[in-house]
């Protein structure tokens, strides 16, 4: 299967931080594929780079082959590829219905046929019986659930999730793990950073782990568990 | 002829300047120590005139006694504030920030105007009234009196950031709130003493400019765009910025509409903001 | 509220709006009445641009302006029909505006709203100067005919008024025609999180643009209007910033983000204005600014939407906390 999204050496520095150096990786559809590490290894602007919010200082992005390092975010969206943010940042002062129409005109600007997209995404993420709730009125678990409907009201082919897991309990973790299993069994390729273990371990394909921006090691989740490497990157840590 | 009347207008400027570097500072510290600006710094301004006048007109006191009195009343002032109004928006949206600062400021000019009405006072006669002369030059001595009172008011609030606890205090909470907060620093009485700073560094610009500027309740939008310029230009947030983009932007205005002529002066000190904020938005000093 | 008794509301609305001029007969009190509808077309306009896509503009006044002079110069140039002159006073502001936008909507917040005020108080110091558009001593007007084509009555005002009402329906109709399409959708999530927006394709400058066109149109139509009613036009009167200050106010109080908010808002300024007049004499010495200052602080505080925002707010008992203080840009 050939890569949906190809990362390649990539790197960024701000002023003279390297917070990511030299990172290369593939993605292929309906692949999960978890992205670890312990905290400040770059994780976030990896993903940051990828999505558009900052061009890479070096190295190329590709998505289905064709380069688009440096694209502006809208251009990533428009090109199918939805985000969430590790903040949440779901329109307040609209509905959850409204959030996610806001995503899908992007096809179509007619409004009808874009209620219709985002109702049946709001379905798909379990949101339905909030559809009419403001955003701001929704708990942490239903807006992160949101931002995950609203990335894929854009119908992407890459979907970049910002440790959407994170202040879930174990039961909302679950909940998440198994919306993004359903995610993955359309079709769509999703890169996840997280942080909680327990919620992307079980689901991923493959698992890679940054450590002080470097890529240090990528494989199965059991593969990377047991790698002394990795163990030492977060025990080192501690 | 020409050279000594240049560097008669650049005097000018830098005169005017370190006043109006005053002016800012107040509005940059309220900013730096909690991310709002405060559209209605200019009225503490004309608050700290109407009390210099006030306490001139009725008192037969000199302005530059009663300074420090104004500068109380304004730190009073700008610490009530604080505590009955702003303290309720901290969190709020930006939109909601900006709207009650802005009402803020009309509401303070209407009382200004309700109480004083709206006719333009003077402060005739004061300890600093004359001129000065430097060979061909000539300066206001109210002028040089106001620019060497915001210097030193400016250097005393330097001396308060850099050299007190308090002021260090002030200084963290501006760099990262929650850090500071977990040190034990309260936000609140931190924010609150921002305000009355604040509104003290206004009010006695307002002080020292009414012993020769005139005084009426709208001044204040005559100083406030000034300050955003400058405030801009020296970096949103830096005392330091804002006391050097304060005497360049004296110094821009004064020159450049001696050049071009007196009534552009407004013009172009505010395409100086635009300029300044579109190529380079941390301004000379200011955090990124 | 359902949709049917909003209907019926606005129905009655515009009735009582159309007929009452007839029922007022006190020039004084029918005058009061025009530039109340005069002030709601502009809180209308402004908002489509400050309350719907969120960008805070205190400097509107220069749209007023390009309307007001574009006209004018047009009728005393070259006798053009000030019909005409209002649809080219809407075309050159939302040129000047998208100029001015484009680099200025980098800016975020409280910056864009120094910004505007700046832009606005350059062109006023310009127009002041500029001695072939009349410079500080204004332009006057030609009063050469009277009539609907010349938009010029002398004999009663009543035909500005609903001239002032059809172009205030117009606005309202725009308004409500972007609200109820994709761009509605749009602004507000601009207006929300600009960054999130951009995450689902959504250009933010683009659509500003959009946003200042229509709101610098609208704004302009109402300075030409202006213009025809009262035959003379300096820099002071129609580019002030107290201007700008009072259209962005309307909005404000009457609450930003709604269709009708700007509506009550011009209702409550206008009525204060003159009441304070009334009581004070002169310019009301004040008072109405206190009265201003006071409700503004109110609003902004308890009911950031506006009063039409509190009593929606109160009527449906939403109550939902605000999102975290960085998550807004």
């Amino acid at each position: 299967m050939s890569a949906l999204l190809e990362v390649r050496a990539l790197s960024k520095r701000f002023g003279g931080l390297l917070a990511n150096q030299e990172i290369s990786f593939a993605i292929s559809a309906s692949e999960i594929v978890g992205l670890i590490g312990p905290n400040g290894a770059g994780k976030t602007t990896l993903f940051n780079c990828i999505a558009g919010f900052y061009p890479p200082s070096e190295g190329r992005v590709f998505l289905d082959g064709a380069e688009v390092t440096g694209a502006s975010p809208e251009k990533m969206a428009r090109l199918g590829v939805g985000r969430t943010f590790q903040l949440v940042r779901t329109f307040a002062t609209m509905t959850a219905l409204e959030n996610v129409t806001v995503a899908t005109l992007i096809r179509d600007k007619r409004l009808p046929t874009a209620r219709r997209r985002a109702s049946a995404a709001l379905e798909f993420c379990g949101l339905s019986a909030r559809a009419a709730v403001p955003a701001g009125g929704l708990t942490v678990a239903e807006q992160r659930r949101l931002e995950v409907a609203r990335a894929l009201g854009l119908e992407p082919r890459l979907l970049l999730l910002d440790e959407v897991m994170a202040g879930l309990n174990p039961a909302e973790v679950q909940e998440a793990a198994a919306l993004v299993q359903k995610i993955r069994a359309r079709g769509i390729a999703c890169l996840i950073v997280e942080h909680v273990m327990e919620g992307i371990m079980p689901i991923a394909n493959r698992v890679i782990v940054l450590d002080y921006g470097r890529k240090i090691t990528e494989g199965a989740p059991d593969q990377v568990r047991r790698d002394p490497a990795v163990i030492a990157a977060y025990l080192g840590e501690a | 002829m020409t050279f000594e009347i240049l560097l008669q207008t650049l005097l000018s400027g830098i005169l005017i300047g370190l006043v109006y570097a005053l002016v800012a500072v107040g509005l940059t510290l309220i900013f730096g120590v909690m991310d709002i600006v405060n559209f209605a710094h200019g009225e503490f301004l004309m608050l700290g005139m109407y009390a210099s006048f006030w306490m001139f007109a009725l008192y037969a006191l000199d302005p530059i006694f009663t300074l420090p009195i104004t500068a109380l009343m304004l730190f009073a002032l700008g610490a009530a504030v604080y505590q009955s109004v702003i303290r309720r928006i901290i969190s709020a949206s930006m939109l909601a920030q900006v709207f009650t600062t802005f009402g803020l400021m009309i509401l303070l000019r209407g009382i200004a105007q309700f109480l004083w009405k709206p006719d333009f006072r003077s402060i005739d006669r004061s300890l600093v009234s004359g001129t000065v002369r430097l060979g061909a030059l000539q300066f206001g001595l109210p002028q040089i009196a106001a620019a060497a009172g915001a210097v030193l008011a400016t250097l005393l609030l330097g001396w308060f950031l850099n050299r007190t606890r308090l002021g260090a205090a002030l200084e963290a909470t501006a760099a990262d709130r929650e850090a500071a907060q977990l040190m034990g620093i309260p936000a609140q009485r931190m924010f609150t003493l921002a305000w009355g700073i604040g509104a003290a560094c206004a009010g006695i610009a307002g002080a020292l400019l009414s012993t020769f500027y005139p005084v009426f309740p709208e001044v204040g939008g005559n100083f406030i765009l000034v300050a955003f310029v400058v405030v801009a230009l020296g970096g949103f947030g830096s005392v330091s910025g804002a006391f050097l983009a304060g005497i360049v932007v004296g110094v821009v205005e004064v020159v450049g509409g001696f050049l071009i002529g007196p009534q552009l002066k407004l013009a172009l000190v505010l395409l100086l903001y635009l300029l300044v904020v579109l190529v380079r938005p941390q301004g000379l000093l200011g955090r990124a | 509220m359902n949709r049917g008794v909003k209907l019926a509301l606005l129905l009655v609305l515009f009735a009582s709006a159309c007929l009452a001029p007839i029922l007022v007969t006190n020039p004084a009190r029918q005058n009061f009445l025009i530039l109340a509808i005069m002030s709601a077309q502009l809180g209308v306009a402004w908002n489509i641009l400050g309350g719907y896509a969120g960008q805070v503009s205190f400097g509107h006044a220069a749209f007023f302006g390009v309307g007001a002079y574009t006209s004018s110069l047009m009728l005393i140039r070259f006798g053009a029909s000030p019909w005409l002159g209002m649809v080219a006073g809407g075309a050159a502001a939302t040129a000047f505006a998208v100029l001015v936008g484009w680099p200025c909507f980098r800016l975020r917040g409280h910056y864009f709203a120094i910004a505007t005020i700046a832009v606005a108080e350059i062109l006023q110091v310009v127009f002041t100067n500029w001695r072939a558009v009349g410079g500080a001593v204004g332009l006057t007007l030609p009063i050469e005919q009277e009539g609907l084509k010349a938009l010029v009555f002398n004999t009663s005002k009543l035909p500005y008024y609903y001239i002032a009402l059809g172009l205030l329906v117009a606005s309202l109709l725009a308004s409500w025609l972007i609200k109820e399409s994709f761009l509605g959708h749009y602004f507000r999530a601009i207006k929300d999180e600009p960054e999130a927006a951009r995450s689902v394709g959504i250009s933010l400058t683009g659509y500003k643009l959009v946003a200042i066109a229509i709101s610098s149109f609208l704004t302009a139509a109402g300075g030409t209007l202006y213009a025809q009613k009262e035959l003379f036009i300096d820099p002071a009167s129609v580019m002030a910033t107290s201007l700008s200050v009072k259209i962005a106010l309307v909005s404000i109080l009457g609450g930003v983000g709604s269709l009708l908010g700007p509506v009550l808002g011009a209702a409550i300024l206008t009525g204060i204005e003159e009441a304070t007049r009334q009581i004070f004499g002169g310019t009301g010495r004040g008072t109405d600014l206190i009265l201003y200052g006071l409700m503004i602080i109110v609003v902004a505080v308890y009911y950031p939407d506006g009063i039409v925002g509190g009593i929606l707010s109160l009527r449906e008992r939403r109550f939902f906390r605000r999102p975290s203080p960085g998550a807004n840009a």
